[in-house]
């Protein structure tokens, strides 16, 4: 096995983008306290939109812009009529209920496109590469950190400077505390479910450029890859949950470039490997070094 | 005005047909030995406990409505461990209080107002709030309420685990917050200081309202004793 500096700029292009998923994920777990099942699928609806679009000649941006509608829709429609009936259930209620709308999605998608998919390459000039000193560098890879780092820069300034941000990170700290103070849940709830929709559709447009082939099953695997990421960082925090997105995707990313054609079937092995032993040592996750003091 | 106030929790009676009003510029105290029903009064009022019965503001009904809706209708509440948001700063567990503030404009008056009340919640607005000594929280979450300019304001226990000297601070900014017009229903454990301060304070037993004492009953102490054993 060979690292290269081009295994280390997929892994980075990666990172970003598995990153953009840990956000988008880990958003909607602050305020509803759910992970999202279906994340995968609102990127794979955009994925296809995307695929339809070239498939119809659609210019690249007509294109975008459909996928950013298609994932937003689903996004407001998944918040309407699975999240806001389910709130004050269960957390397992509203777990299950999102393995249900991902399986419906995924179905729909099977009926729809059939199980061979279609091609997204309107992008796929991005799979080309940059020479820099000497080093072949895909486009995607120096795309995919630009993109990530603005959305994560965008979403920082909304948090950090607006009215909507304060209440979403204190309904994240303590969503009972936050409506006995007149924060608006529903409204919260609908910003938290509408951003990760926004990111899930730039995710959706890298990930084609990644992999053309859009089939039902598109960004399934990322999702749960992504999921044991955002556990491994620690779930409960946004930027522990942003780094163990990043992290790993960039070992995905590297080790799938490294490991020899024979062996790539290993790769999600040694990737829940390291998963398990990082909870094992570390169950709070790998990068939450806050601790639980309370004053006497 | 709260009417044949019931609070069921399963099969737990905590309230049962409790009625008193608190007008403005008022202290009511609630008192009573634990499990007496006085904070499942207060979340019930708030809209965060299960009720039945009638809560009026003005001419509002509040049972029945959502936690935000009743703190946008003028009602503010500074819950027991004061629930500040440790990871946030002074100024934003401030900022948050607005969420529930009907007006707008106006807001470095107010905070001015508050700041000569609560001279802490300026001095240290950039610090966390996770970082403020407990009797500097507790003013930072009586602060966080009054930013909401609410009519009616609920206190759960605001001087539980405080030193008596900041306790004294609570209890003398209750009495501005009187003298400003504010309508205060005020539960706690320590009963000659809360008799003291209120006009009336009810004394709760067994989720029912048992007696009602007046400021002169203070000093009574075989009184309030009889009034917690009855």
């Amino acid at each position: 096995m060979t690292v290269t500096w081009q295994n280390l700029a997929d892994g980075v292009g990666l990172g970003a983008i598995y990153a953009l998923m840990a956000v988008g994920i880990g958003l909607v777990f602050g305020v509803l306290r759910l992970v999202n099942f279906a994340y995968g699928q609102l990127v794979m609806a955009g994925a296809f939109a995307l695929a339809l679009a070239a498939e119809w000649g659609w210019p690249v941006w007509a294109g975008i812009v459909l996928c950013f509608a298609v994932v937003l829709a689903l996004s407001v429609a998944m918040d309407y009529l699975v999240f806001r009936p389910l709130r004050g259930h269960s957390p397992a209620v509203m777990l299950v209920a999102t393995f249900a709308v991902a399986f419906l999605l995924q179905n729909i998608a099977l009926l729809w496109f059939g199980s061979l998919g279609k091609i997204a390459s309107s992008l796929s000039t991005l799979n080309r590469p940059w020479v820099i000193s000497g080093v072949e560098i895909r486009k995607i890879a120096i795309v995919a950190v630009i993109v990530a780092a603005v959305c994560l820069f965008a979403l920082n300034q909304l948090l950090e400077r607006t009215e909507i941000g304060l209440h979403m990170r204190a309904a994240s700290m303590d969503f009972g505390t936050s409506r006995m103070l007149g924060v608006r849940a529903n409204r919260v709830i609908s910003f938290a479910v509408i951003i990760s929709g926004v990111l899930a559709a730039v995710v959706a447009v890298m990930l084609t450029v990644q992999s053309p082939l859009v089939t039902p099953d598109f960004a399934l695997t990322d999702t749960i890859v992504v999921l044991a990421g955002v556990v491994v960082g620690g779930l409960n925090r946004p930027i522990p949950a942003t780094l163990g997105g990043f992290l790993i995707g960039f070992a995905t990313g590297v080790l799938g470039g490294a490991l020899p054609t024979t062996q790539s079937q290993y790769l999600p092995t040694f990737v829940f490997v390291a998963v398990i032993v990082v909870l094992l040592v570390r169950p709070r996750g790998l990068f939450d070094f806050s601790r639980t003091v309370e004053r006497v | 005005m709260v009417d044949s106030l019931d609070v069921r929790y399963g099969g737990v009676h905590a309230v049962r047909d409790v009625s008193f009003s608190v007008a403005p510029g008022e202290i009511v105290g609630l008192i009573g030995p634990n499990g007496a029903g006085k904070s499942s009064t207060l979340h019930a009022i708030m809209g965060l406990a299960p009720a039945t019965g009638s809560v009026r503001l003005g001419d509002a009904e509040l049972v029945g409505r959502r936690p935000e809706d009743i703190a946008r209708s003028g009602i503010a509440l500074v819950p027991e461990g004061r629930r500040i948001f440790a990871e946030l700063t002074v100024a934003q567990n401030l900022r948050l209080g607005l969420a529930g503030r009907q007006a707008h404009g106006g807001t470095k008056e107010l905070y001015d107002g508050i700041h000569e009340l609560f001279p802490i919640v300026h001095e240290f607005r950039n610090r966390q709030a996770g970082a403020l000594s407990g009797g500097q929280q507790q003013q930072l979450a009586i602060a966080r309420a009054l930013v909401s300019e609410p009519e009616v304001l609920l206190l759960d226990e605001p001087s539980l685990g405080l030193a008596p000297s900041v306790v004294d601070v609570v209890f003398g900014a209750l009495a501005a917050i009187k003298e400003r017009g504010l309508a205060v229903l005020l539960v706690e454990q320590r009963a000659q200081r809360t008799v003291a301060a209120a006009d009336r304070t009810h004394v709760l037993g067994g989720g029912e309202l048992r007696l009602t004492l007046g400021p002169d009953d203070a000093a009574d102490t075989e009184k309030l004793v009889g009034a917690y054993l009855s």
